[in-house]
């Protein structure tokens, strides 16, 4: 099962549709629910960012059972230290990921608020991050949802979707967890 | 495709932690380092594609491990982290040859840029060194022979190429042994894949030791830097080795037990390596009379001994002179960029009569000399080598027109100078006239 976490009070009108997203293209039920987590540790106030790994760590302690997937979303900046930010955060072949919406939104960048747009990205990094939480790795193909993303337009340019080969081998850990 | 790998070296273990995170989503094999000597003993195991360091760091900072590193590696990518307030100790760094540099925190976006350029750049060049090697087999000089004994050779390679069999040419100096072993080995399924040659008989024994097996840095003195063996260098493809027999007893336990298990150490090193490697030995040696004798191996020799193939001296298939003269002929018109120069007569009939104890490098030497020395037209006797005139009389030759011939060409030594042309001939200078006067020679 995938757990959506919204964190400490974040709950856009679109997540539903976002777990609707999820629900498409990775396999088992997908349930969100509102979670609080003591943000204080992972805020640094010289960046005014938080630090997405401090995150994991407390999404992790949340696990209802060791075969779930946690994915925390939030509205703050996420950074990891030696990077400026990061839209998100997985544990490669684990349990837990974060996904910041702050860098998604186009307010963000100067430009008019897009609900339509923002759900979208949220939809497409949510996924990119499950996968890793899956075990897979960035691919080399643009419009799979697994490709690599640094700015929001990358984001905008690859699908929702992972690729035959990313998708082949998510069912193959998927069977392996099942196994 | 070949994981990239990665090596982190920064003492901060958030960072640390959040490069290989990042790193290990994108797809490499990360290797993390807290410190200078930390990550000098990550690079002895292996190679890395990039290799990440922290300029600042207690101990050995980032400019001295890069120099380090440097000597280990030095093809390794080496990117700089830096704090603004060091850019200048950065700038110095690249100086030293390091790739690039950033300063912390790093935009992802340059980041990726920064590793993307990187990974393109050594993709090139690992191409490169592809189509060189492919190039070279393509460019590999074709076997001239039609005689019956070369055919012969020709149907021998035909049926062992396919096979993966160790094979022993066998022939005498100068027959084109390793031409045999290099058409082997492009009919072979190896033919994508260097052949890599070694003369053994070239080389004193710790030469030979480090040159077949690679060396670790640090090895012996004047072993700078790590270097990879010709038995490494051939996995895959084949590895030819010149005048086996003249191998020492030492060498030949060694190489005894790299073909038995395909497994070997570099001098100085203790990690194992492993090769695929196809041998094919040539020697101009009889081995069955050296084991006799004690100083080859019987077991290596029996290792080795799969398939034989001899290839004939020159003398030994005459009808192959000429095709040979003419190909060597092309070929240094083309290497000059000259006109192609027909042979004359006289010189169709000395090659053919000449008995080519150096075979058909001699006759290649013979052919470029001529090339090189000779005036237009055809290429005649006086532009070949003297060994050659001298030595072929035909038997039908009487005394007397040898000795004109012979007291012609020392003359023309000498310079026309009588008195010098009768101390070589062992006669005084009244002889020496007399005898011009008689066969009418022009001085």
């Amino acid at each position: 099962m995938i757990h959506l976490a919204l964190l400490n009070g974040y709950r856009p009108a679109w997540v539903d549709a976002l777990g609707d997203g999820i629900r498409d293209v990775l396999p088992g039920p997908v349930r969100d629910r509102e979670m609080r987590l003591d943000f204080g540790p992972a805020f640094a106030p010289d960046r005014g960012q938080y630090h997405a790994t401090f995150l994991l760590g407390a999404l992790l302690r949340t696990l209802p059972a060791p075969e779930d997937k946690v994915l925390g979303v939030t509205a703050v900046d996420l950074f990891v230290p030696v990077l400026t930010f990061v839209f998100g955060q997985a544990q490669l072949a684990g349990s837990a990921a974060v996904l910041s919406t702050c860098r998604l939104q186009n307010e963000f960048y100067g430009l008019a608020p897009d609900e339509g747009l923002l759900l979208e990205r949220a939809i497409k990094e949510a996924v990119h991050e499950l996968g890793h939480a899956h075990g897979l790795v960035h691919c080399p193909d643009y419009r799979c949802v697994m490709h690599a993303s640094t700015h929001v337009e990358d984001v905008d340019l690859k699908g929702a979707a992972y690729c035959g080969g990313c998708g082949s081998a998510l069912e193959r850990s998927a069977s392996d967890a099942g196994a | 495709m070949t994981q990239r790998k990665i090596l982190i070296v920064d003492d901060e273990l958030s960072v640390r932690q959040s490069l290989e995170g990042w790193f290990r989503e994108d797809g490499f094999a990360v290797e993390i380092a807290e410190d200078g000597k930390a990550a000098l003993a990550k690079m002895h195991q292996g190679p890395f594609d990039i290799v990440i360091v922290d300029l600042k760091m207690p101990g050995m900072d980032g400019i001295e491990l890069q120099k380090r590193v440097r000597e280990i590696d030095p093809h390794a990518a080496i990117i700089i982290l830096t704090a603004y307030a060091s850019v200048e100790t950065a700038v110095e760094a690249l100086k030293l040859g390091a790739y690039d540099y950033v300063t912390k925190p790093v935009d992802p976006d340059d980041l990726s840029h920064l590793v993307g350029n990187i990974l393109k750049q050594r993709a090139l060049a690992e191409e490169n060194v592809r189509l060189k090697e492919f190039t070279t087999l393509c460019n590999t000089a074709p076997i001239v022979g039609a005689s019956a004994p070369m055919r012969h050779v020709f149907d021998l390679v035909d049926s062992v190429a396919e096979t993966d069999s160790t094979v022993v040419i066998r022939g005498e100096s100068g027959t084109g042994k390793e031409l045999v072993a290099r058409a082997i080995h492009e009919r072979s399924r190896r033919r994508f894949f260097p052949i890599v040659a070694v003369n053994a008989g070239s080389l004193a024994e710790s030469l030979l030791e480090s040159e077949l097996f690679g060396h670790e840095k640090g090895a012996f003195t004047g072993a700078q830097y790590r270097r990879k063996g010709k038995l490494e260098l051939a996995d895959g493809g084949t590895l030819f080795l010149d005048e086996i027999g003249d191998i020492t007893a030492k060498t030949q336990v060694d190489l005894l037990r790299v073909l038995e298990t395909k497994r070997f150490t570099r001098v100085g090193g203790n990690r194992e390596i492993e090769s695929d490697f196809r041998l094919i030995c040539a020697t101009n040696k009889h081995l069955e009379k050296l084991v006799e004798v004690g100083t080859f191996r019987e077991d290596l020799y029996y290792r080795i001994n799969v398939f034989g193939i001899d290839v004939p001296p020159l003398r030994d298939r005459r009808d192959d002179i000429i095709p040979l003269a003419e190909f060597f002929v092309e070929k240094y018109a083309r290497a000059m960029g000259r006109d192609r120069k027909p042979l004359a007569p006289e010189t169709v009939e000395l090659l053919e009569r000449y008995r080519w104890p150096g075979n058909v490098r001699e006759l290649e030497n013979a052919v470029e000399r001529a090339m090189v020395i000779g005036r237009e037209g055809a290429i005649v006797p006086a532009d070949l080598p003297l060994q050659l005139e001298r030595q072929v009389v035909p038997a039908d030759t009487s005394l007397a027109a040898v000795e004109k011939q012979h007291i012609e060409r020392v003359l023309q030594e000498a310079g026309g100078n009588v008195t010098r042309s009768a101390k070589i001939l062992g006669i005084d200078r009244a002889t020496l006239y007399n005898k011009v006067r008689r066969y009418g020679i022009k001085r």
